[in-house]
């Protein structure tokens, strides 16, 4: 007995301690999906792969690339890029980063059960040269190679062979390996714990290579998803929390005017849209049958009429947010703000031309929404439901967590569903493959249109740079005026912290704590 | 008959002479009226969602500045007229209430008088299954039951089936208490005199039940319907903020103190407040209402 | 005595019988596990082998006996969120959910028998009437109702207390506790009052009201007459008396505040089994739910179990009369 309190007593001693070191913690409304860098692209799983591992090329804040892996990188020939890698840098657990390493990460999230296989889509091979030189050979010229890079972390090779993880998790069909709570990179943190839906804790890594470049302050972090907003905000004022990601928009007023806190806003290149399944033959939630709805491309555009983007932004998001009128955002290369006007907000053109298509009762059909991923989702789909119902479109509102939502636009099914897209290469590509193409897994649309498709194809590879602008300016025309998606707005980023933290807000919205300080 | 008349008309005065059992039954009355004729009184049906409109959203109640004569208690999030949603609200938690108290009144009633007239084995399996489903809590119940219902069907009929899966998952939970006490007093009832004579007069067993055992046992039913309805109304509260109750398109009390929850700390404090109020005011007007009734018709407390 | 036992002891393992067979209805029907298993993409040929593989393909009754022998050994497959070994989950969750319940457990039934007692002896003071109608108030207000109320006091105002979580927790073996640290136990006190808090105004309640019937009996005037001392009469006669009614309703009332730890947890995003039974059930993650739902019955069993030896042991008359018959 005596000698259990004593042991209870040193691990007591040991946990205050820990108060003396700089500890972040820090919460969001839902947690990563998986460990595996490679197995879900989606935000809040990147953010805690972006703290533990590096890619060959990072991202600072402001979204420009800097060095990451790889210190220096040359066009060979059109097809074929070369990377010097950083000297003497070591991954978590100690094994030595080698060009070895590249090949296999690379290699990896080109498999069939890795979600970052379309980013990388024009990759032919990645080959090593030399320990510390790898080269990546593409099909066709890729001009923007060094953006889609930026997203693929690098594991060790050694360490996925030990514990069988050489293929990433198949995550659609809930697999479980060694790698969905336990990672080992190269980065600015380590993973120390990870409970899902409780807690996750990383401490810094004393030998990032980047240290002395970036010699941050943050000895751990510690990270808690909590779903109700009340709560959130609750932690945030009395002090239990140094940084939220997602302060509810109500709240940032209250936030602000407390004291003690900050509130950094920035535009951010993401779109939060509705897509409509166009390509069905018949819709699965709908009483009409026989045809579907979604097919004639007035009744699209009838819904993208019923919709007050602007009553949206300004009531739901009390102006967190921007009205959007294509999927392409602002801060991507190839935005172009003429072509990011909404349909004007009309309700009865919109039943003229529900009417016209043959539904002058309209129709009935199921909206699937998340409720714990974008800012105000349910509110916003809410809203969206009374919208339609004016004009006569009786919608049934699914709200799901988004581990059971994006399973379901993945798989295609869904008649109506919301998704947002932020950037994972800051150009326009990005948004109109993912978005645009067939092949995509989130692209929940089905709709075709060969020239489409072309275009968003040939811009992969075109290195002429007005006739790319050109070919993003018609791709994005031609997919918008499709009206397979309802854009509805692209969110403004509101990062709440305690006075004395300073997280550096990252436009992606994905934040990246070896930037972070403790000021006191 | 003239006994149950004496004993109505001593209700009635010992009523008139306490404050606390007139003002919550007025309450009660207050709060189950408005919830009745809600369609005549509400300025807007909130469960269409084609009558709000977001430019109505967010407005304060009429006394404070900014407000919208029209938005009496103000507005929430969606445009939604609080007084509309208040009663509309009210109408799902109280039908909810009464259903599953009558639901578990009548399984518990029926059960309780058959195995107090029959007594012997069946006496005794009614009282097993009721001990068994004492020991799982209602709100226990009802998630499963939900849960059952959300894995097997989809999303447009859960929505449409959702009350009656509040109804029987809380009603049933329930039942034990009624047959508990039902069964004791038909036990007792079954050994005097007159029902003695009635059965030896020839009078059918049903009949004997009916006519002269469930009269005698209605006062406590009374009481534990009573004291039932303030805890089904709660419960069906907190499965609605749990997100496993009424869906946010048709929302129940519990359903607008879950969406007002959320603007806890933004200074909208009518959205959470008013839903909050009128559930506590309505369970304690219920809860008083059933504590008075059943002292008044204790014989020891006289 | 021994029979009251033997019979309680079958019917407590009855009701286990029917909870495991909720359970397994569950998680054999509800959804199907080979679906959940493989996706939807996977080839006929890899299902049957799969249902082989399980022993779906076996009868009503062998599949049955062999998920309840399962379950006796706490083996309930993989949640299909978190991917990971139902058990695990129970038992990395089930320290955070005890803790929270003794807590407020102990502030249930300390302060509801404490001020039942009270109100029942001074039954016409001011301050025990005052006592009697705060607890209708505390039965009137759900739970959530009274979290997020004391949160926005004790948290947000008054900075106080933490309105979410744990706090530092020691791990001792595979138990973690918040005993041991003041930021442990600093979260232990709201999520015990809100959780307690119905529990103790109802205690409260049914404490006073056998007080009040036994101090109305005829033995108690009788000692009264005799000349005994207030005290001893409510010490000795009275409170005994009322003990035994108010020893089984606690029972039940434990296994109460187990399923209301759902909604505490939920509000206080405390990391228990109730937080991660109303995750599974959003979900549709039916071997969490079948696991949680076998535990529960597990415990209220118990609970109940040991209340009726309690029964037994505090009360002559049914000792005497199970003796003689």
């Amino acid at each position: 007995m005596k000698r259990l309190l004593s042991v209870a007593l040193a691990i007591t001693l040991s946990v205050s301690a820990v108060h003396a070191e700089n500890v972040l913690r820090w919460a969001s409304q839902g947690d990563a999906m998986t460990m595996d860098p490679h197995a879900q692209n989606e935000g809040q799983t990147r953010t805690f792969a972006q703290q533990v591992e590096d890619a060959l090329i990072n991202r600072q804040p402001d979204l420009t690339k800097v060095p990451g892996l790889a210190v220096s990188w040359k066009l060979v020939d059109p097809k074929t890029w070369e990377f010097k890698l950083r000297p003497n840098v070591k991954f978590h657990d100690g094994r030595p980063f080698t060009s070895d390493d590249v090949v296999f990460s690379f290699k990896r999230a080109q498999m069939p059960t890795s979600d970052l296989r379309d980013l990388i889509a024009s990759v032919a091979d990645v080959v090593a040269v030399d320990p510390l030189t790898v080269r990546i050979l593409t099909k066709t010229p890729d001009p923007i190679l060094l953006d889609e890079i930026t997203t693929i972390f690098i594991m060790s090779r050694g360490w996925a062979e030990e514990h069988k993880v050489t293929v990433p998790q198949n995550y659609g069909n809930g697999e479980e390996t060694y790698a969905v709570r336990h990672a080992n990179g190269t980065g600015p943190f380590k993973l120390e714990s990870r409970d899902p839906d409780v807690r996750t804790l990383m401490i810094k890594n004393p030998d990032w290579w980047g240290l002395k470049d970036q010699p941050h302050n943050i000895d751990r972090i510690i990270y808690t998803p909590i779903k109700n907003q009340a709560t959130r905000v609750a932690a945030l004022l009395s002090g239990e929390l140094d940084f939220v990601l997602d302060p509810p928009v109500q709240d940032l007023a209250r936030i602000e005017s407390s004291g003690g806190f900050q509130v950094e806003r920035a535009a951010s290149p993401w779109t939060i849209f509705l897509g409509m399944d166009a390509g069905r033959k018949e819709l699965l939630t709908s009483s009409v049958k026989g045809k579907n709805p979604f097919a004639d491309i007035r009744v699209r555009k009838a819904m993208n009429m019923a919709v007050d983007v602007n009553a949206i932004t300004q009531r739901i998001l009390r102006g967190l947010g921007q009205p959007a009128g294509n999927v392409v955002p602002p801060g991507v290369y190839g935005y172009d703000p003429s072509i990011d006007v909404h349909l004007p907000f009309d309700p009865d053109g919109a039943k003229k031309l529900l009417t016209e298509a043959g539904y002058p009762q309209g129709f009935d059909v199921r909206l699937d929404c998340p409720n714990d991923r974008y800012l105000n989702d349910e509110p916003t789909c809410q809203a969206v439901v009374g919208m339609l119902a004016r004009v006569g479109v009786k919608v049934t509102l699914d709200l799901k967590p988004r581990t059971l939502h994006m399973p379901r636009v993945q798989h295609k099914e869904s008649d109506f569903y919301m998704l947002g897209w932020g950037t994972d290469t800051t150009d326009a590509h990005n948004h109109l493959s993912f978005l645009g193409l067939p092949t995509s897994i989130w692209n929940g649309t089905e709709y075709t249109d060969q020239k489409l498709f072309d275009l968003i194809n040939g811009m992969a590879s075109e290195i002429d740079k007005p006739k790319r602008d050109a070919m993003i300016k018609e791709a994005s025309t031609r997919l918008r005026e499709a009206y397979t998606y309802v854009p509805l707005y692209h969110p403004l980023l509101a990062w709440a912290t305690r006075k004395g933290v300073k997280v550096p807000i990252t436009l992606d919205n994905m934040p990246h704590f070896a930037y972070a300080r403790f000021t006191n | 008959m003239s006994n149950q008349t004496a004993h109505r008309n001593y209700l009635w005065s010992r009523f008139r002479a306490s404050p606390i059992a007139m003002t919550s039954a007025a309450l009660t009355v207050l709060i189950v009226g408005g919830a009745i004729l809600a369609p005549l009184l509400a300025s807007q049906n909130p469960f269409d969602p084609a009558a709000l409109n977001l430019a109505n959203s967010l407005l304060p109640p009429s006394w404070l500045p900014g407000s919208d004569p029209h938005f009496l208690l103000g507005s929430d999030d969606q445009g939604r007229d609080m007084l509309s949603a208040l009663l509309y609200g009210s109408r799902i938690s109280l039908l909810v209430g009464f259903g599953a108290v009558i639901f578990a009144a009548v399984i518990g009633v029926t059960i309780g008088l058959v195995a107090g007239y029959a007594g012997g084995w069946v006496d005794a399996l009614a009282m097993r299954l009721a001990d068994v489903q004492l020991t799982i809590p209602a709100i226990l119940i009802a998630l499963m039951v939900d849960g059952l219902a959300r894995a097997t069907l989809p999303q447009e009929t859960h929505d449409a089936v959702a009350i009656y899966v509040l109804i029987f998952s809380i009603g049933i939970a329930d039942w034990p208490q009624y047959a508990r006490v039902v069964r004791a007093a038909t036990a007792v009832q079954k050994t005097l005199a007159y029902v003695s004579a009635a059965r030896v007069m020839g009078v059918s067993s049903p009949r004997i039940v009916l006519t002269h055992i469930l009269p005698n046992v209605l006062t406590s039913v009374m009481v534990l319907a009573t004291l039932g309805l303030a805890l089904a109304v709660i419960s069906e509260a907190t499965l609605s903020f749990l997100g496993v109750g009424m869906p946010p398109t048709a929302p129940s009390l519990g359903t607008l103190i879950r969406i007002g929850n959320n603007f806890l700390f933004s200074g909208e404090w009518w959205i959470t407040l008013f839903p909050s109020l009128t559930l506590v005011l309505l369970a304690l007007a219920v809860n008083m209402l059933g504590d008075w009734l059943r002292d008044a018709l204790n014989p020891k407390l006289k | 005595m021994a029979r009251h036992i033997l019979r309680r002891l079958i019917q407590a393992a009855a009701v286990m019988g029917l909870a495991t067979l909720v359970a397994f209805l569950l998680f054999n029907y509800v959804g199907d596990p080979v679906s959940n298993m493989l996706g939807q993409e996977a080839s006929r040929e890899s299902r049957e082998a799969l249902r082989a593989h399980l022993g779906l393909n076996d009868s009503f009754v062998v599949q049955f006996a062999r998920f309840s022998i399962h379950a006796v050994k706490g083996d309930f497959g993989t949640s299909y969120r978190l991917q990971r070994p139902v058990a695990d989950l129970i038992a990395e969750r089930l320290p955070a959910t005890a803790e929270l319940v003794l807590v407020s457990a102990l502030f249930a039934v300390g302060l509801g028998v404490a001020l039942g007692i009270f109100t029942a002896i001074r039954r016409n003071s001011w301050l025990g009437q005052t006592v009697l109608a705060v607890s209708l108030i505390g039965i009137s207000l759900p739970t959530f109702v009274i979290g997020i109320g004391l949160i926005y006091l004790f948290s947000v105002i008054l900075g106080w207390l933490p309105s979410f979580g744990r706090g530092d927790v020691v791990h001792i073996g595979w138990w973690t506790t918040g005993f041991l640290t003041a930021s442990g136990l600093k979260a232990l006190i709201l999520p015990g009052i809100t959780l307690g808090l119905y529990q103790m105004a109802f205690i409260l309640r049914l404490v006073r009201a056998e007080m009040l019937d036994v101090l109305g009996a005829d033995y108690i005037r009788t000692a009264r007459a005799m000349g005994l001392r207030e005290t001893t009469i409510n010490a000795k006669y009275a409170l005994k008396n009322a003990a035994l009614p108010v020893i089984t309703i606690i029972g039940l009332k434990l296994g109460e505040l187990i399923a209301f730890s759902i909604v505490t947890e939920t509000v206080f995003q405390w990391p228990g089994m109730g937080l991660l039974f109303i995750q599974a059930v959003s979900f549709a993650d039916v071997p969490i739910m079948a696991a949680y739902l076998f535990m529960v019955a597990f415990v209220f069993v118990t609970i109940n179990v040991l209340v009726d030896l309690l029964y037994v042991a505090l009360d002559p008359r049914l000792r005497s009369r199970e003796e003689a018959a």
